[in-house]
């Protein structure tokens, strides 16, 4: 194949029927409160990891939803499993069995992080 | 699809066309890749349809793709528009005939700016004056020159001698029309049938007998983008808007594609070949690519004009497929030969994509 | 002369009498219709309870017979002129002349033309329907849900604010009760499509009323209704004629292409068009959005800029059956209160 010193980009658009649902759907299946998240970022405000690191538990709840897997090993490990997002729920999630359930769930289906 | 509900549309968007006396205004582009387009536009108007335009070899570039590129200031670019209104006034005309979908958005929208502001209008008039003592008229009436094929579609579907339709068949071509962004989406009510659904290219193809293919990413961008692609590095972004059309209309296997814009028309032509080189991926059934046309091509192929006359052997991808299905006679022999008659050297082949 | 004459047959118009009767007066109603109820024909159910409509309309129906109401269908009105003495003179398609001693106008809205966005695709592909399209759809409803190319869908989604909060339509306002009608009709073809994958795509949900919050979150805990924060910008058809939507998913910043079966536009409530016709024979005030404009928006809403001329229900902006209920019988102690200052 010949180089133009350039090459076609990958769409960052999400096509819906691509996403892989297995970690979501392994959620969901074990913790349904996880269907009412809001995205309201009460949990991501006062998680005690994420004053000190990337870990934005709003953020990998929405990528997870995606498919989007890239980086959610290196992301959860970062979770200090304190539960005070589990506290702050407006809409009673279980967000500390979420976390666990990733935590499985990345195991059970072998998802890796993208090196 | 309910196609009631497209005619509706098109009758909140008819615009007025001038009927005849024009004053061409060339792109600086298309007279390289589509080396016979405006010549046959203008061999349409005065042969075919008996009209006056005026070709002016005064007449420059409307420096559109500078502008674009962040390289020619507005009040610059206003200023060379302006000449050639005063090109238009000094030859006694009123009617603008924009060959370039680029300059066509760059006229729409420096009308439409003077109108709003007219000190800037007062102040380009001073610009061009101390610069070429020319003065000038604002025009009565611009249009694409696609706008104006359109507005005469149906005189030539009576002289045609071809039609959009596959000779073996009998069915209809399918055709992929491909409106460049700044013929109505700056301005909607600037171009004939609307932004969402032109008509210019739709009533040709149907008023010829073809069927038009309304692909599920047929309104987006055909990924020119001008600094994306003068810059070499930045030239992902426009293949990658092309692939993502080409992808979408080959379900619907299209017999060509005809686009009224001159970057359109030459990328959804040569990135097929880009595509097939650096990916190994055409977009017809046999690997020779799905072939480009302008419209002048089209209505030039449609009255019987000679394949070769329309400049047809310059494009990336071969028409020689098209040209079977609509059973246009041709000489495989004269395809290189140039207006003497003597041979040309022939084109090198690409390694992917068939000719 | 009579004491109120009532513009519109709808639910607002009927409370209206009814409340008036109540009070003791005299009333007359006119409604351009066949028949009463107005826009409640065409519903199927109500939110937040998805009571039928046809309940409630039977209501209306039964009150108007035993109460004997004086109702004009099939008649429009012309013009409305006040008189020197305070009066109203109302002109319809009818050779009466009507004249009453008050107005009350209970004459609703209109529902955006989805049509106006074009990039939508309404009237063009076929899959493509309004909120009220559905509401039709199902109160005809006999056996399978499909949609209109005759597939069981798999794929829904509804669209938020269509014709609403868009420059571009010409409606800066909220239609207010879109969102919640969306969430309605969500869990609606959730029980009737169990496998069907349905998606809301909003901008803001507004869940003002009582009752609609736990509905909302009813659709995601129970019915997997899936919420995307992003807003519709194009519709194409694909070949086997399911829809492309694009929309960006802003909670995760990412554009978004979904493929469905059945889009349903959730259009936005307009003022009625006859509300110009009183803006010209009468000097009604109407506000930038077109609906009439209420003397006092927190204390006089069934007022208007003249006296004697007051307003019930969604002619003055977007409203439910509840708030169109208690408008209506608002309105009936302020035609008391008019009455009795101008004995």
């Amino acid at each position: 194949m010949r180089n133009f010193g350039f090459t076609t980009t990958k769409s960052r658009t999400i096509e819906y029927e691509k996403i892989d649902k297995r970690l979501i759907g392994y959620i969901l299946e074990n913790e349904p409160s996880f269907n009412a998240c809001l995205s309201c970022g009460s949990c991501t405000a006062i998680c005690s990891a994420g004053n000190l690191t990337s870990f934005n538990i709003r953020k990998l709840s929405l990528q997870i939803r995606l498919g989007d897997l890239e980086k959610t090993h290196e992301e959860i490990d970062k979770c200090m499993l304190c539960g005070k997002c589990l506290l702050e729920c407006p809409r009673g999630i279980n967000t500390r069995n979420v976390i666990m359930l990733i935590k499985k769930g990345l195991t059970i289906f072998e998802i890796k992080d993208k090196a | 699809m309910n196609i009631e509900g497209k005619k509706q549309i098109w009758n909140a968007y008819q615009k007025e066309i001038a009927d005849n006396d024009y004053f061409y205004a060339r792109s600086c582009i298309r007279q390289n890749f589509f080396p016979a387009s405006e010549v046959t536009f203008l061999r349409i108007l005065r042969e075919e349809l008996y009209k006056n335009i005026f070709d002016d070899p005064n007449h420059t570039t409307c420096t559109g793709i500078g502008y674009h590129s962040d390289i020619v200031p507005f009040d610059t670019i206003q200023t060379v528009v302006a000449r050639q209104f005063s090109l238009m006034t000094q030859a006694g005309l009123e009617h603008m005939a924009i060959s370039c979908v680029t300059s066509f958005g760059i006229y729409t929208e420096i009308l439409d700016l003077w109108q709003h502001f007219p000190e800037q209008l007062e102040k380009i008039r001073e610009y061009l004056y101390k610069a070429t003592k020319r003065e000038f008229n604002l025009p009565k009436n611009i249009a694409h020159t696609s706008d104006i094929i359109y507005k005469f579609r149906n005189e030539i579907a009576e002289k045609a001698k071809y039609k959009l339709i596959n000779k073996q068949t009998g069915e209809p071509l399918n055709v992929v029309e491909h409106i460049g962004c700044h013929y109505a989406k700056m301005f909607p009510t600037k171009g004939v049938g609307g932004a969402e659904f032109p008509q210019v290219l739709v009533g040709m193809i149907e008023s010829w007998g073809g069927n038009v293919v309304d692909y599920p990413e047929r309104r987006h961008c055909c990924g020119f983008g001008f600094r994306n692609y003068l810059v070499q590095a930045n030239r992902g972004y426009s293949i990658s808007n092309t692939k993502k059309k080409m992808e979408s209309m080959k379900p619907y296997k299209p017999d060509f594609i005809v686009a009224n814009c001159p970057g359109c028309a030459m990328f959804m032509d040569k990135w097929q070949y880009t595509l097939a080189e650096m990916e190994g991926l055409t977009y017809d059934e046999n690997g020779y690519g799905i072939p480009v046309l302008t419209y002048e091509e089209m209505a030039g192929l449609v009255l019987g004009y000679n394949p070769w006359d329309l400049g047809l052997q310059m494009h990336q991808v071969q028409c020689e497929s098209l040209l079977d299905k609509m059973g246009v006679e041709y000489d495989p022999k004269a395809k290189y030969l140039d207006k003497n008659g003597n041979q040309m050297p022939l084109p090198e082949k690409p390694s992917c994509l068939k000719v | 002369m009579i004491d109120v004459l009532i513009i519109g047959g709808g639910i607002a118009g009927i409370e209206t009498a009814c409340s008036l009767q109540d009070l003791g007066y005299e009333t007359i109603i006119v409604e351009k219709e066949k028949t009463i109820g107005g826009h409640l024909n065409d519903w199927d159910t109500l939110f937040p309870t998805h009571r039928s409509a046809s309940e409630v309309l039977a209501h209306y129906t039964d009150e108007t017979r035993r109460r004997a109401l004086t109702i004009y269908l099939n008649t429009n009105v012309i013009s409305v002129k006040k008189q020197d003495d305070g009066s109203f003179e109302v002109h319809t398609s009818r050779d009466v002349v009507f004249r009453s001693k008050t107005v009350v106008l209970a004459s609703g809205y209109r529902l955006f033309n989805a049509e106006k966005k074009e990039e939508y695709g309404y009237g063009i592909y076929d899959n493509v329907i309004t909120s009220a399209d559905l509401e039709k759809k199902l109160k005809q409803l006999n056996g399978e849900f499909k949609t209109p190319t005759d597939k069981v869908p798999e794929k829904i989604a509804f669209i938020h604010c269509v014709g609403s909060r868009d420059e571009k339509s010409g409606n800066h306002y909220c239609s207010k009760l879109c969102c919640v009608t969306a969430v309605k009709q969500a869990i609606h073809m959730k029980q009737l499509c169990p496998n069907a994958n349905v998606f809301c795509c909003y901008m803001d949900l507004r869940m003002y009323g009582p009752g609609f919050e736990e509905m909302y979150r009813e659709a995601q805990e129970k019915y997997h209704v899936q919420f995307i924060r992003g807003r519709l910008s194009e519709v194409g058809e694909n070949a086997n004629g399911t829809l492309q939507l694009k929309v960006e998913d802003t909670l995760a910043a990412r554009p978004c292409k979904i493929q469905v079966d059945l889009l349903v536009l959730m259009v936005g409530m307009e003022a009625d068009k006859s509300t110009e016709l009183f803006q010209q024979s009468c000097g009604l005030q109407c506000a930038p959005n077109r609906f009439v404009k209420p003397k006092d928006h927190h204390i006089g809403s069934n007022l208007t800029n003249i006296d004697g001329f007051f307003t019930a229900g969604a002619c003055i902006g977007p409203m439910s059956v509840f708030d169109t209920v208690n408008h209506a019988k608002a309105v009936a102690f302020s035609v008391r209160d008019y009455l009795n200052a101008t004995k």
